[in-house]
């Protein structure tokens, strides 16, 4: 009986566990990355110029996915650049789980012209061409961690407000809510009390979404040369790196795309999860 | 006649306005249509029509939780219709409601701690040391017990959160409590334990209800007055005694007739009493009488005169044509 129990459990939610699994894996790499890369980032090997990775003729067991055109192990690189895409894709939740959820907040409760006013705000920044704001952003302010942060957060806020808006506009509607002000509590309590919790599931869902897209815009402004500078490897410089070597050197792009792929997935996959498992209409 | 009522309503009209468009003009529902209404201290007076007569509605307008179109309420003696703000709430703490679903008035993320400690907190209870025993009280005068304050609501049945529910009611110790349809989401065996509660809490706190419910047999037992609602409008009012015994209006009769007899051989309801139809639409509400589309004893005043209230003394009054004109013979 027991055996058959976990195993149910195990299919249900195998692709989620997959997801959280890639996640943590990813996550204690980069937290341990001094311990578990075998070369520094930066560690220029100029005899061992573009090795293949190890399964293929000429590579070696010294650098199991191959170098890059200085002799830097990709490996390395590879598990360093996992500091830089979580830690920026960290931030950027916080920031814009922040912002957006806030934002989300006051749009359904008050509705009216508040939500008018910053629906628009929404709007307008879906409206946006994103790329174009960021670059011309970093390139204006700066792209030290901090801006890239933030620029990566500018990208998500509005999924947070949109949702928590949403769901904003059905909690203030039930009977428990009316309960609170017929008791007299004030606004404010009834937001953070009442209304806040209620959304809060809905919040972790697309930040799960977030942090997978965070990571993927980082990649993008590091490929395009306005993320956080070439001296800490990153996957999309590492992209941008390999860009020039694609005919005779595949690995020093395939790795760090192969890493941005899986991790953007295993994010999603989490969030699909999350998704089902905290919408009571979906669970079976 | 020395303290005021606690609570007296003139011309209190609540209306919904529907949403104005390209193609057609704002339409105006009067929910709440020219009620007055009196309750004294101490008394239970219950509310009965059917779905959709503005009983709820106007049990919200009487505590300002919704917008009074016009007309005013008195609380104590205090007008309380233009309160705003600050005023409001802290009026608040002196009329509470009751809501008819208990799964859907009781926070899910909030314990019952919490959830009885909010109307305190909120209401100025600044010593935390002195809140925690007046909840526990509380709590057992709710018929609970006291080591339920941890938990959250899920982990209860329907008639234990509407303890808690009217545990939260009762714990500022308002004056007047406005009950809308508290027993409609019970089971019959939980309904009569609950309404012993109510009666309990009456006594020791010395409160006021304004009862709400579609089921006039449940209330007869329990209110002291009642009125009967339709389409927005008392059309009776009075002890439910008198109510019991000489119904005024035709409406009324047809409530009662409507109601299952617990003798069922003894007074078989007079078939002219029984209702044909459903309640007439109240964005258009029907001219004259707005009871006269399904009124049994139907006359041709009815079509086109709005009955004023008459009085039949010991305070009953009633809307209706037959009690100011009868019918002539034949």
């Amino acid at each position: 009986m027991r055996r058959s129990a976990t195993s149910v459990f195990l299919r249900r939610n195998a692709l989620g566990l997959l997801g959280l699994t890639i996640l943590v894996i990813v996550a204690l790499a980069a937290i341990f990355a001094p311990w578990v890369a075998p070369y520094g980032p930066a560690k220029i090997d100029l005899m061992a110029r573009l090795a293949p990775p190890a399964w293929i003729d000429g590579g070696s067991l010294k650098h199991l996915l191959g170098t890059d055109n200085l002799g830097r192990d990709i490996l390395s690189r590879v598990i360093y650049g996992a500091q830089i895409s979580l830690s920026v894709g960290a931030g950027a939740v916080v920031i814009g789980a922040l912002i957006g959820s806030f934002i989300g907040l006051l749009s359904g409760y008050f509705g009216g012209i508040v939500d008018a006013a910053l629906s628009f705000l929404v709007n307008v920044q879906l409206a946006f061409p994103f790329t174009l704001l960021a670059i011309f952003l970093l390139s204006t302010f700066g792209g030290g961690f901090t801006s890239v942060v933030v620029v990566v957060a500018l990208a998500t806020w509005v999924n947070y407000a949109r949702v928590v808006r949403g769901q904003v506009m059905s909690v203030k509607n039930q009977e428990y809510v009316e309960a609170a002000k017929s008791v007299g509590v004030p606004t404010d309590r009834i937001l953070r009390r009442y209304i806040l919790p209620n959304a809060f599931s809905s919040i972790i869902v697309v930040a799960s979404f977030s942090m997978a897209q965070a990571i993927l815009t980082e990649a993008a402004l590091s490929f395009l040369g306005v993320g956080i500078g070439s001296a800490t490897p990153s996957w999309g410089t590492m992209l941008n790196d390999g860009r020039s070597y694609l005919q005779n050197a595949w690995w020093m792009t395939a790795m760090p795309g192969v890493a941005t792929a899986l991790t953007v997935l295993a994010g999603n996959l989490c969030g699909d999860w999350l998704q089902d498992r905290i919408d009571p209409r979906l669970r079976k | 006649m020395s303290a005021p009522p606690i609570i007296k309503a003139m011309g209190l009209t609540v209306e919904f306005r529907g949403r104005r468009s390209l193609f057609k003009p704002e339409s105006v529902v009067q929910a709440v249509s020219n009620v007055d209404l009196t309750i004294e201290q101490g008394e239970t007076l219950a509310v009965v029509g059917e779905s959709g007569c503005g009983k709820s509605t106007l049990g919200r307008a009487l505590l300002r939780s919704t917008p009074i179109a016009h007309g005013r309420v008195e609380f104590k003696g205090r007008d309380i219709t233009r309160l705003s703000g600050r005023a409001l709430r802290d009026a608040r703490s002196q009329f509470q409601m009751i809501f008819q679903d208990p799964y859907a008035s009781l926070n899910p993320k909030m314990s019952i701690y919490e959830t009885l400690a909010e109307p305190l907190l909120v209401h100025g209870a600044t010593d935390r040391a002195s809140i925690r025993p007046q909840v526990l009280d509380m709590l057992s005068a709710a018929g609970l017990d006291p080591s339920f304050a941890e938990r959250y609501p899920h982990e209860f049945s329907g008639g234990q959160r509407q303890r808690v529910a009217i545990a939260r009611a009762a714990i500022l110790r308002p004056d007047f409590i406005v009950c809308d349809e508290p027993l409609s989401a019970l089971d019959v065996s939980l309904q009569l334990q609950i309404l012993k509660l109510f009666t309990a809490l009456k006594q020791q706190f010395s409160l006021t209800y304004l009862f709400i419910s579609h089921d006039l047999a449940r209330v007869f037992g329990f209110a002291d007055r009642i009125a009967v609602m339709y389409l927005g409008k008392i059309v009776e009012i009075g002890t439910a005694a008198d109510l019991y015994r000489a119904p005024a209006h035709p409406y009324t009769r047809a409530l009662i007739a409507a109601a299952p007899s617990p003798n069922p051989h003894r007074d078989i309801p007079p078939a002219a009493a029984t209702l044909r139809g459903d309640i007439p639409s109240p964005a258009n509400p029907p001219k004259g009488c707005r009871f006269h589309t399904r009124c049994p004893q139907v006359m041709d005043v009815c079509k086109t005169r709005e009955p004023t209230m008459s009085d039949l003394g010991n305070g009953q009054r009633a809307a209706c044509h037959l009690l100011t004109q009868p019918p002539m013979a034949g």
